[in-house]
């Protein structure tokens, strides 16, 4: 698959990593000197924040689905302020990374403060850049948390789409103040009167309220940071509370440490203060404190209401975990709601191409994990593939951005198995449950998968998806969605063209290739998007891929029963194409348990020399069967049956790479 | 002058008695690279071609005209030249390949066999081969050849059959070939062999078998048959990649090879190399050389060689490869003496190699004795008959190590290239793991004058 170019997108979003791209080394050439991460203050004069005080400040995000134009938006918003100078080069000022740019989404969520003088009074405006997508809806959830208000946008020529929606029901279920604006109305095929119906039917927003811009062209952009300071109302806190700061985001800087983005629910925080983090309980004093213009500007001070950054001795990311609650020592206060953990909702197997890259690869992945506390990783090994890592994420989006960062910024070129779900077992051995040390297990390799006998339930994880497509494109997503075992649970005219779709769908159903499908025959028009929901009862199953009767630990997969046959089937014929003929028949065979539910067969080789071999033909033969011996070595034996690596590689790769 | 130009006529008397009945069957003596007396085989290189085959990618020119006399001046000034820094005191055999040598004329012939007859010692009977095309191959010019002392020839006929010598972009139709072929018998009674070649895009099983009974009906004591091989870059395989020509099936390819080894073995041939056939002993003993992994020197544009350089003092075997191109060669030759255009030393065990791969292909095997003389330290027994592949290969009927050395059996031969790749391997490994304890000692064994192996 693709990575390069927004066709490859899958869920067209903006990932958000708890750290920031890996910003002071990897900042990409192009980038003007002056958007860099300085050191040091930029200007000499350190602003004074306490003449914003909380009536002037107004704290929002910008949501979008992707390419509707956010990042233009927040460019021409950074000009209009002041923030950044006015020049062509503008262009995605907050998307830093190579990817983010090449693909348009943004990996990593910047955030800026902008001033701005509305009627004679001076204003605070602090763009809180979430990451958009919900493979992150946690981190986005934290990141409106610290908002009042945002800015919806909307493509005049599009409308709205499946991330448009699953964001807006992410900003009304925080109770935030939602400015609809549409965008790209200077296009030729802009219909915004469409879109303002379609917002009002799917939102319940007056068509009235929507604001028409064109953000490339700077129209109507000054309307919305009006709009920004009337609709949205300022932080409900008090300086004179004690200190209650959330933790929206984190980066690592590579000479500093962690750099923590923070909004103050109350107080304020200062150079030399003493804090503690409220869910790991450590305690460090603050080296610094400033804005974000974007870049990081030192104040004196962050008061309540102020959104800034911090800089504590803190040496990891895990130390500045999203969503956590920072107070002053000896002053603890309530933690703010909703703080969790990270979950991994896919993982996959990673290894080097070759082995010798290892340790390489190994720094690679501390470096990369180091801005991204999100990507849990766990050293793994395969007979086959080598020493590596089982990687989880949050999402595939996630997945693949973190992927590709791993080749465009590291240079590393990797081997990444098909995507896997976390499923659960309900255990109903007595003895199972007393050497798990509870009653309900998460299996991520299959080879921990329990048999049956000892299992009351398996589980496997759902979302929920959304689907916006052109209605002519109906009848064959529904049939995909339910070749996918998918349940609908909503059907909605969003206007007389375009369909909304909302299916529960199996997570493992949608991992490999879900994407790829609805795009092509949708021809390109159907977005799609999803959340998680939770776990359901499955028929799960483990199938086994045999060669000559020995099973290939590498290639057992757990499958839904009404599955197995099909996928045993493909895998077992995509087997016999890529092993080698040898010289005995090889039995390539899929079973559950002792049943056999496919079988291929690879017949010997009955001749295989190489008819001509004279003076003139030995070196160049040599040089042929030395590299043949050489892989000899790379051999996978399965019993007497030779697997060369390749094979593994390609029938352990995710589908879409064929 | 005079001494060398009666060498062809003595051998011509003694056609008769040739060494072939038995004679190259027979293992001949040791070959050393240096140990005294150096023999080699010489291979000869033509070039030129009339028209190139669809099927065909090797070292081959269409010229409008070849500058003979120039060509002949250069293949001799080689030869000696090569002979001289090989130090050969024999050469065993000489075989003109090509290209199409058979547009050669004789005295071309006649005046590298006179070079090499001068520069060495050129036995009585020493086996001259000449790849001949049916196209150029009339009595009269056959009998030019066997006059410059040419006594086996090889006819490429290919196909008896027109619509598949024509698919194989070949000049000449099944009944020239068959006139060839009668025309050479007669004048090369029981040194005459013939190429054919089998699994052609669209053959099939009946087609092929009758192609066999007709060669047998036409042939004399020596048949190469050749699985066609799609090289890249040919017409041929270009057409069968487009679909416009169907690619053999792999299960009729061996099919066609298994009933031509028995049909063939019916009739009396022995199946003394993957692809070559004789009976009455009529083997071919240039070709065995290779396959014996012995010294041969190579000359002409794009040959290869295998040989020590004791001119220079060298001790060790050369892999040397001639300058391809034919202008950019004569050119090399006449400023150096010799167009090589490049050499490399192989090491102990890329020897090793070479005459696992090359010997392997025969029904003789690898004997005891010729091993050892590439390794007098480990002998096959220690290399590969412990534990490990070539055991294993064993046990499953593929391979045998006895008191007559290694070989394939019947079945191994037909999937030699499957099994070469775990022998190399082993082989690898077990001279590393030998190697490397009694660290300093292969090293002293070779400097040890005479020793060829380890």
């Amino acid at each position: 698959m693709a990575l390069a170019g927004r066709a490859a997108l899958r869920w067209g979003a903006r990932l958000p990593s708890p750290g920031p791209a890996a910003a002071p080394l990897c900042r990409p050439a192009w980038l003007p000197a002056a958007c860099g991460r300085p050191y040091s203050s930029r200007g000499k004069e350190e602003i004074d924040m306490s003449t914003y005080p909380v009536e002037s400040i107004r704290n929002f995000s910008i949501i979008a689905h992707v390419d509707h134009g956010k990042s233009t938006l927040a460019d021409r918003l950074l000009e209009i302020t002041g923030t950044i100078s006015k020049t062509d080069h503008n262009k995605q000022v907050l998307d830093k990374l190579q990817v983010e740019r090449e693909r348009g989404i943004t990996v990593k969520a910047q955030s800026a403060s902008l001033f701005y003088n509305h009627e004679g009074i001076n204003y605070l405006l602090s763009l809180i850049d979430t990451p958009g997508h919900v493979d992150f809806s946690y981190e986005v959830s934290r990141s409106l948390s610290a908002c009042q208000g945002v800015i919806l946008v909307v493509d005049a020529n599009e409308g709205i789409q499946a991330q448009t929606v699953a964001n807006f029901y992410l900003a009304f279920e925080a109770q935030l103040s939602i400015i609809p604006v549409i965008n790209k109305i200077d296009l030729k095929n802009a219909d915004p009167e469409r879109v303002e119906k379609q917002i009002e039917k799917l939102f319940d927003i007056p068509t009235d309220e929507c604001i028409r811009i064109s953000a490339k062209q700077g129209t109507n952009v000054e309307k919305v940071l009006q709009k920004v300071i009337e609709k949205i109302p300022p932080p409900q806190c008090n300086t004179a509370d004690p200190l209650k700061a959330l933790v929206f985001d984190s980066t690592f800087d590579h000479y500093r440490g962690v750099v923590a983005n923070i909004a103050l629910f109350g107080g304020e925080i200062a150079k030399g203060h003493k804090i503690v983090s409220a869910h790991t309980k450590k305690r460090y004093e603050v080296n610094e404190v400033g804005i974000l213009t974007p870049n990081e500007q030192p104040t004196h001070k962050l008061y309540a209401g102020q959104v800034g950054y911090l800089i504590a001795g803190m040496k990891e990311v895990t130390e500045a975990q999203i969503g956590d609650t920072l107070f002053l020592y000896k002053q603890p206060v309530e933690p703010l709601p909703g703080f969790k953990s990270v979950k991994p909702m896919v993982f996959a197997g990673m290894y080097p191409v070759d082995q010798t890259e290892y340790n390489n690869l190994k720094s690679a992945l501390e470096r990369l994990t180091l801005n991204d506390s999100s990507v849990t990783v766990h050293r793994d090994s395969s007979l086959a593939l080598g020493a590596g890592w089982r990687l989880g994420f949050l999402g595939l989006l996630h997945m693949e951005v973190f992927n590709q960062r791993l080749e465009q910024e590291y240079n590393m070129s990797v081997i990444l198995t098909a995507p896997t779900v976390p499923y659960k077992a309900v255990l109903s051995s007595a003895k199972l449950i007393k050497e798990y040390g509870k009653d309900q297990i998460t299996i991520i390799n299959p080879a921990q998968f329990p048999d049956k006998l000892s299992v009351s339930e398996y589980l496997e994880p759902i979302v929920l998806g959304t689907i916006v497509t052109p209605h002519e494109y109906i009848g064959k997503i529904i049939t995909l969605c339910q070749d996918r075992r998918a349940v609908q649970k909503d059907l909605l005219y969003i206007d007389e063209n375009r369909v909304m779709l909302k299916y529960l769908f199996p997570l493992n159903e949608i991992v490999v290739d879900f994407y790829d499908a609805l795009k092509s025959l949708s021809s390109g028009y159907a977005s799609f998007d999803y959340e998680d929901a939770g776990y359901q009862s499955a028929d799960l199953i483990k199938m086994d891929i045999l060669l000559n009767g020995n099973p290939v630990e590498e290639l057992a997969t757990i499958i839904h029963k009404d599955k197995a046959y099909a996928a045993g089937k493909l895998l077992c014929e995509h087997l016999k194409e890529t092993i080698p003929r040898q010289l005995f028949e090889i039995a390539i065979q899929a079973a559950i348990g002792k049943k056999i539910i496919a079988r291929e067969t690879l017949k010997p080789y009955r001749k295989n020399v190489v008819a001509k071999c004279y003076g003139g033909d030995i070196t160049r033969r040599m040089k042929l069967l030395r590299r043949q011996a050489e892989g000899k070595r790379l051999m996978r034996k399965i019993g007497n049956v030779e697997v060369p690596r390749d094979a593994f590689i390609r029938v352990l790769k995710r589908e879409t790479d064929k | 002058m005079a001494a060398a130009r009666g060498w062809p006529r003595r051998l011509a008397a003694a056609a008769g008695a040739l060494p072939g009945r038995g004679g190259p069957g027979r293992a001949p003596g040791p070959a050393p690279d240096t140990a005294a007396p150096a023999t080699a085989a010489l291979y000869v290189h033509w070039p030129y071609c009339r028209k190139r085959c669809s099927y065909c990618n090797f070292n081959t020119y269409v010229v409008p005209a070849v500058d003979e006399a120039a060509v002949r001046a250069c293949l001799v000034r080689e030869a000696q030249t090569l002979l001289r820094l090989s130090q050969v005191h024999s050469v065993t055999s000489v075989f003109f390949g090509g290209g199409t040598p058979s547009l050669a004329s004789p005295g071309t012939v006649a005046a590298v066999l006179e070079a090499v007859a001068g520069a060495a010692h050129l036995p009585a009977g020493a086996e001259v081969t000449l790849e001949a095309n049916p196209s150029s191959a009339s009595a009269s010019v056959l009998d030019g050849f066997r006059a410059a002392g040419v006594n086996r020839l090889s006819i490429g006929v290919q196909s008896l059959d027109d619509a598949e010598l024509r698919m194989l972009g070949r000049e000449h139709t099944a009944a020239e070939a068959r006139k060839a072929v009668e025309a050479a018998r007669g004048l090369f009674p029981g040194r005459t062999s013939i190429d054919l070649l089998f699994g052609l895009p669209g053959q099939s099983r009946d087609a092929w078998a009758q192609r066999l009974e007709a060669t047998l009906r036409l042939c004399d004591d020596h048949i190469s048959l050749y699985q066609l091989t799609l090289e890249r870059g040919t017409a041929l395989a270009a057409q069968v990649r487009a679909g416009a020509l169907p690619a053999p099936p792999q299960d009729l390819l061996a099919d066609m090879y298994h009933t031509a080894r028995n049909v063939l073995g019916a009739a009396g041939f022995r199946h003394y190399e993957v692809s070559n056939f004789a009976r009455k002993g009529a083997l071919s003993t240039h070709n065995l050389s290779y396959w014996r992994a012995e010294q041969y020197i190579g000359v002409g544009p794009g040959a290869h060689g295998r040989f020590v350089l004791r001119a220079e003092g060298g001790c060790s075997r050369e892999a040397r490869v001639q300058t391809p191109e034919p202008v950019a060669w004569m050119r090399e030759v006449q400023s150096q003496g010799h167009g090589t255009r490049s050499r490399a030393v192989l090491s102990p065990l890329e020897q090793l190699e070479e005459l696992l791969t090359l010997g392997l292909r025969t029904d003789e095997g690898i004997t005891h004795e010729r091993w050892g003389h590439f390794s007098p330290q480990l002998n096959l027994q220690a290399v590969f008959g412990e534990p490990g592949e070539a055991r294993a290969l064993q046990q499953e009927g593929w391979l045998v190590l006895d008191s007559g050395g290694l070989r394939c059996t019947w079945a191994g031969l037909a999937v030699l290239d499957s099994l070469l790749p775990a022998l190399l391997w082993q082989l690898q490994r077990v001279l590393g793991a030998a190697r490397c304890p009694p660290r300093g000692a292969p090293a002293e064994e070779r400097a040890g004058g005479g020793a060829r192996g380890l």
